[in-house]
């Protein structure tokens, strides 16, 4: 690899690679090698694919891309120049895809995706339902290019928004540009990116350094490792132009230490990157310099937290530290030079900004929140994955259109959004615009982008007690609202979900909400009784049930109602006699039926019952049966 | 991981230009305790005093960093180390049955290692596979979409530990 010693160098590297990679009349396979797809056994795969063609001398390209987000029908793959997109391939494909498909252009029917067994398959990527509706600006390059080819991200466009910044724009005209495009902070709060770059550029000092906030600790959420292993220079290259713009000279990347793949691949890009002289000293030839490194984590979910990011990256515990000073200021960054903190997908939507300019990003999206946000679309659709959608698309279009519909024709109930700090939305608002404000405006928010779609299966008390069980056992300790507070709103939510709820308990749960929410030091215990708040907002009916009723009517939560067996529906087998484990069922010559007295309500027999025929009902008052 | 090779200037990076010593000492700090963790699969008290010594740094203050981490352990752990994801979706799709199938074959407790030394079990928040929820990763390793199945090829692989794992 040849150092770029000036930009004129670069122009013309990258024309040549323009034209040599990625050639049109080379047939080419975009296989997908994201963590999930190599979990299905993508690498096994590529090594049969490249046996076969070897095999049969075909030329062909494999490029081996980062996540291409489908992740759910893993391994998938396109194959070009037709364009064909496969699904659940499976190494035993890999001598048809080679002799039908290589060598013969038909596409092969059982790999196509389809919506369900009766549907035309689709042969295209546009045409996938699940792409159909999606808009790639932070993840562009994920599915099209091999993370660890510098060569295939400058061939596609990269490296050229840096030198567009070095060779015609000053800092500040960078900076202006990424203002005007009004880019908001993509790991949560939303918070405009570049009056936060204003920022940390008007603080005092020479030293100064820009931070990648890979850490991810949402149970959720996955988009920044996607970047993070399919697009590592993207990051790298939105991260120099923050350094440009405010003047920076050295770099992190935080990553969790739970991304092995992402720290891997980021190296990688790293090394590559100063090895061409896309980072290191005078970069492109130019007087700018800046120096990045990977810090990793270890399994805190609160060094997401700025504060407590930058005391994990000097060595301490992760506590947060009161504010201010901000990162921005000094004494608030890391070792007390002042910090610029972001996103990885927010430093990802950079260089199209300068590309493109603002104008363009600004007609995407909405009015105050212009662009795009991917978003780990999961829990119970059809359609898992990652998807970057532009804002204002609606939650409906979203689940329904992208994610097809909720699984096994099943009733929709609610979405989370915004992982542990967000809250549940319950049908009413599906047609909701999604954006920064307004799902903050009904109670949600846009955290860093998990959309957990919850079916009339799922018990939302049980949801918040599982929220809250992790905020619990993240919250580090340092201030008593958060590490009490969480302690105790969980006791109530179990206390609640086991059935020994008591009138007042739903009180007292909204007092302490209100308590930790005011009283915590960082964002964790402040947005912790967020799922809480929401769900009561929304399913108050449901917690009364809990309280009142004795009743869950997901049938999630044990321990409550009553058990019955429904005679008219009963046809004898018997398998809830076996499963009983307390001996409440009896059987009596036509029929079985359910002891009141020895039943713990462990839902064993309504489990086993083949037809549903055990039913849970709400516990009658005044019948005496409610302990 | 012989402790007195330690390169303070070395291992924190470019950076170590504008640090002062301790800072420099404390930086590496974290990145220290993940390699002796790589290599002895959890932290021996021997080698931290050694560390300490090393790089100037109390004891006690170490041990302060490292507790506060969930990745970092003091006991020597199993063989295979198992992971069961308790992530949301991996919540709604039955991690905790998964959890509770695993518990019940060895009797023992998330984050707890069996007698034998085979077997560690712990949970962990997303692993970020939600797609294949529910999702188990075994040493590095992920598996998706576990279900009774693929539960009993799990036992089956760490009761022949060192047999390839991980196959669908
Ligand atoms: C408890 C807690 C966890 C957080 N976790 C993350 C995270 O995993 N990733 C992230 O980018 N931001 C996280 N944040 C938000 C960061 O503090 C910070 O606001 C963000 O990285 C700023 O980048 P942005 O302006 O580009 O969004 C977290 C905040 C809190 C309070
Ligand atoms: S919730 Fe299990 S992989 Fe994310």
């Amino acid at each position: 690899m040849e150092k770029i010693k000036s930009i004129e160098d670069f122009d013309n590297l990258r024309l040549l690679l323009k034209e040599e990679t990625f050639k049109e009349d080379v047939p080419r396979i975009r296989l997908c090698s994201g963590t999930a797809c190599a979990a299905t056994g993508s690498h096994k795969v590529a090594a049969d694919l490249e046996h076969e063609l070897e095999a049969s001398h075909k030329h062909v390209e494999i490029v081996k891309t980062g996540c291409q987000g489908f992740c759910q029908q893993g391994p998938v793959m396109k194959v070009e120049p037709w364009g064909y997109y496969y699904q659940k391939v499976k190494n035993s494909d890999a001598h048809e895809i080679v002799s039908a498909t290589i060598s013969g252009g038909f596409p092969i029917r059982k790999l196509l995706y389809r919506d369900s067994v009766a549907d035309e398959p689709c042969e295209m990527v546009d045409t996938v339902p699940y792409y159909k509706k999606q808009m790639r600006i932070a993840l562009k390059n994920n599915g099209v290019i091999d993370p660890r080819q510098i060569y295939h991200f400058i061939a596609v466009g990269g490296y050229s928004a840096l030198a567009k910044a070095l060779s015609s724009m000053t800092p500040d005209e960078v900076l202006e540009e990424v203002d005007k495009a009004n880019l908001r902070g993509r790991g949560g709060a939303g918070f405009p990116a570049g009056q936060k770059w204003k920022h940390s550029k008007k603080a005092p000092g020479t030293l100064k350094f820009v931070i990648a906030n890979g850490d991810e600790g949402d149970p959720g959420a996955f988009m920044d490792r996607s970047i993070m292993e399919g697009d590592p220079h993207g990051l790298l290259e939105g991260m120099l132009l923050c350094a440009y713009a405010i003047k920076a000279t050295y770099g992190f990347v935080y990553v969790r230490h739970e991304y092995p793949l992402a720290v891997v691949n980021l190296k990688h890009a790293i090394k590559q990157a100063e090895e061409m002289g896309f980072l290191g000293n005078n970069i492109m030839g130019t007087d700018f310099s800046c120096h990045i490194e990977v810090r990793e984590g270890a399994g805190a979910f609160v060094c997401g937290e700025s504060t407590a990011l930058v005391a994990s990256i000097e060595g301490e515990r992760g506590f947060p530290r009161p504010r201010p000073p901000r990162l921005s200021e000094p004494g608030g960054g890391v070792w007390g030079y002042p910090s610029n903190l972001n996103n990885i997908e927010t430093y990802a939507c950079v260089p199209p900004i300068i590309e493109n300019g603002a104008a363009w990003f600004k007609s995407i999206g909405t009015e105050n929140s212009p662009g795009t946000k991917v978003f780990a679309l999961t829990g119970k659709v059809k359609n898992t994955g990652l998807v970057e959608v532009p804002m204002g698309i609606t939650l409906r279009e979203i689940i329904f259109d992208i994610g097809g519909g909720i699984l096994d024709g099943k009733k929709f109930k609610a979405v989370q959004t915004g992982g542990p700090s967000g809250g549940c939305l319950p049908e009413e608002y599906l047609d909701l615009k999604v954006d920064f404000d307004s799902l903050t405006k009904v109670g949600s928010m846009m955290g860093s982008g998990g959309m957990v779609v919850m079916d009339e299966d799922t018990c939302v008390v049980d949801v918040a007690k599982f929220f809250l069980s992790f905020t619990k056992e993240e919250s580090c300790g340092k201030c008593p609202p958060c590490r009490v507070g969480t302690y105790q709103m969980l006791e109530i939510l179990e206390k609640i979900t086991a059935g020994k709820g008591e009138p007042g308990d739903i009180e007292r749960l909204e007092k302490i909400c209100r308590l930790v929410g005011k009283g915590s030091l960082c964002g964790l215990g402040q947005s912790a009784p967020n799922p809480i708040l929401s769900t009561l907002k929304y399913f108050r009916e449901e917690y009364e049930e809990h309280v009142h009723d004795k009743y869950c009517r997901a049938k999630v939560c044990s321990g409550l109602g009553t058990f019955t067996i429904d005679h008219s529906e009963c046809f004898l087998c018997g398998l809830c006699k076996q499963a009983c484990a307390f001996n409440a069922v009896k059987e009596s010559r036509r029929a079985y039926f359910i002891d009141q007295d020895m039943c713990t309500k462990c839902k064993a027999c309504f489990t086993a019952c083949p037809i549903g025929a055990v039913k849970i009902g709400k516990v009658k008052k005044q019948a005496g049966v409610g302990r | 991981m012989n402790i007195e090779a330690i390169d303070v200037n070395e291992s924190i990076g470019l950076v170590s230009k504008v640090l002062c010593d301790h800072d420099k000492r404390k930086g590496i700090l974290i990145s220290t305790l993940h390699k002796i963790q790589a290599e002895n699969g959890y932290l021996p008290e021997d080698i931290l005093r050694a560390l300490s010594k090393k790089i100037s740094i109390p004891l006690a203050e170490i041990y302060s960093v490292a507790s506060f981490y969930k990745q970092f352990h003091f006991s020597p752990r199993g063989k295979k180390i198992v992971r069961v994801c308790t992530g949301t979706a991996c919540h709604v799709r039955g991690a905790a049955k998964v959890e509770h199938a695993l518990k019940d074959h060895y009797h023992i407790k998330a984050g707890e290692t069996t007698p034998d030394l085979k077997l560690t079990l712990e949970t962990v928040g997303c692993v970020g596979c939600c797609g294949l929820a529910p999702v188990v990763t075994v040493n590095e390793e992920v598996m998706g979409t576990i279900g009774p199945k693929k539960i009993k090829h799990l036992i089956h692989v760490i009761e022949e530990e060192g047999v390839a794992h991980g196959e669908n």
